[in-house]
């Protein structure tokens, strides 16, 4: 090891002692025999999950309602993101292409749940539509810039130099290159806010999410139980069938 | 002359379809930009975007926010700490490139089976709940405050950790720890000298790289009461104050940036 390994690694391990320090976290306490049996009731509390027929149908209901967030998010994204990728791919000059690529980059860099926890007029699961919205738009508006500027200009110009109008040129002449990557683009976030839209319920924003977060706070650990099992199977199902749909796809 | 365009039906069809299958989730999603533009909402939420500014900078709060902060990299860091504990283990027993029974007869083979099924079920269980699953799961568990936060991190990241891990361990070179297995050595010789050389770099930049993660993620655990910077914007946002809640959106963007920038000094450091 060089000198510089032990140095990264002492200051690694006195962040660590500081840390604990810091929360004042007793280790010792947290492992302690009486604590220990108090987290085996609660957990044990949980069991056996109440598979009833009306709550399940509330969780199916969540479930679709899930669903429904992640995909009406994606796709109002996915038309705010490619409105704003065409002044920050810097098709109308330069000041445009700053101030759209500034707000791409302010509304991704706002993580989902805090979106969600600023959407304060709306409530429900139009909340966490709008909040996957947000930031989804500034993921997908800057692969979209990306797209749009290393799609080939020519057929966009023949098009031009034969008389077409801009925004004609633009629509048959770039969209057609571009349109399957967006599409595809679209549908990989999709995946990736159906797991998302699962868990923003938490802050009061639909969903599966609202359905855990109101039974945990009922204290009625067997329903939180159901919820958490039909997120895990939502999220096994959509992975099985996005790498399905992939190998089928790319075969 | 004006030419139509050959396509235009089926991309309309095409546009229909795919809204109409929108439209069961527009009403499943209470979908109603109207109340975006309703008069009374219009002002709260104009009156919430001009409390915004100017930003809440009053030295007890700034005090407040620092100690969020600072809280913050602490549960990341402790969080981190409990995870490395759960997943270092888990990964080691999970792994397959120590095993001896794998290359010859040899005691272990039925006990390593065993017990490597467990082990993975365990991991797979820690990582694939949310860590805001979690979060909200020890809240109610040991009550408010950066403890829940320490733990689920913990445990969310250790499976994340143990899984990556014994990933890592087994992509890697195996060939000097098969070739210390097959001349006789034992596990703990043959890991020390043939896979710890081998895999440390990809091991550190990893565990680096989740920190950096578990940075954000402690914000937004906060949102369920688990302490730190998210916390405290909760509690800004109830009372509706925006000027608390954009200093603290700041803070939280500088937060990730030096995050960022920190764990790519420390990779490349260690590399």
């Amino acid at each position: 090891m060089r000198r510089a390994h032990w140095v990264v690694l002492m200051a690694l391990l006195g962040a660590t002692w500081a840390s604990f320090a810091f929360l004042s976290l007793d280790l010792g306490q947290l492992a302690s025999l009486e604590a220990l049996g108090q987290m085996w009731r609660y957990v044990a509390a949980f069991f056996p999950p109440d598979l009833s027929r009306p709550y399940l149908a509330r969780v199916g209901v969540g479930t679709l309602e899930t669903l429904a967030i992640s995909a009406t998010g994606t796709a109002l994204a996915a038309v705010l993101g490619l409105l704003l990728a065409v002044p920050a791919a810097g098709r109308f000059g330069p000041l445009p292409r700053a101030a759209a690529r500034l707000l791409l980059n302010f509304l991704r860099s706002i993580p989902e749940l805090v979106w969600a926890a600023l959407m304060v007029i709306a409530a429900g699961p139009f909340a966490g539509t709008l909040a996957l919205a947000w930031h989804t738009a500034g993921v997908i508006g800057r692969l979209f810039a990306e797209t749009l500027e290393n799609a080939p200009q020519e057929p966009a110009q023949a098009l031009q130099l034969t008389g077409g109008r801009a925004p004609l040129a633009f629509l048959y002449g770039t969209m057609p290159n571009v349109v399957p990557q967006l599409v595809a683009y679209s549908l990989y976030r999709w995946e990736i806010n159906i797991r998302m839209a699962a868990i923003l319920g938490v802050v009061g924003a639909g969903g599966l999410g609202q359905l855990l977060y109101v039974s945990l706070s009922l204290f009625q650990q067997p329903q939180a139980l159901t919820v958490i099992i039909a997120m895990l199977l939502l999220v096994a199902l959509v992975d099985g069938a996005s790498a399905w749909l992939r190998q089928r796809l790319a075969g | 002359m004006r030419m139509r365009d050959p396509a235009a039906l089926p991309r309309a069809a095409l546009t229909i379809f795919v809204l109409l299958l929108l439209v069961p989730a527009f009403s499943l999603t209470e979908f109603n930009p109207g109340v975006l533009f309703e008069a009374r909402s219009r002002e709260t939420m104009g009156k919430f975007i001009a409390s915004f500014f100017p930003l809440a900078t009053s030295p007890e709060f700034l005090r407040l926010v620092m100690r969020s902060t600072l809280e913050t990299l602490a549960i990341a860091t402790a969080g981190m700490a409990i995870a490395l504990v759960l997943a270092c283990p888990l990964a080691v027993v999970v792994a397959r490139s120590l095993s001896i029974s794998r290359i010859g007869p040899g005691p272990g083979y039925l006990a390593g089976r065993i017990l490597r099924v467990p082990a993975r079920f365990l991991l797979m269980f820690f990582r694939s709940v949310p860590e805001i699953v979690w979060a909200l799961l020890f809240v109610r568990a040991v009550g408010l405050g950066p403890a829940a936060g320490v733990l689920a991190i913990g445990v969310a990241y250790g499976g994340m950790l143990g899984k990556v891990y014994s990933e890592i361990l087994e992509s890697n070179d195996t060939r000097p720890t098969t070739a210390l297995l097959e001349t006789g050595s034992g596990r703990i010789e043959a890991f020390f000298y043939g896979t710890w050389p081998v895999v440390l770099p990809e091991l550190v930049s990893y565990s680096v790289y989740r920190w950096e993660c578990a940075v954000r993620a402690s914000v937004i655990m906060g949102f369920v009461g688990a302490g730190g910077l998210g916390q405290q914007m909760e509690l800004s946002m109830r009372m509706l104050n925006g000027g608390e809640v954009s200093t603290i959106l700041i803070v939280f963007l500088l937060l990730v940036v030096l995050a960022d920038a920190l764990s790519a000094l420390l990779r490349k450091v260690t590399a």
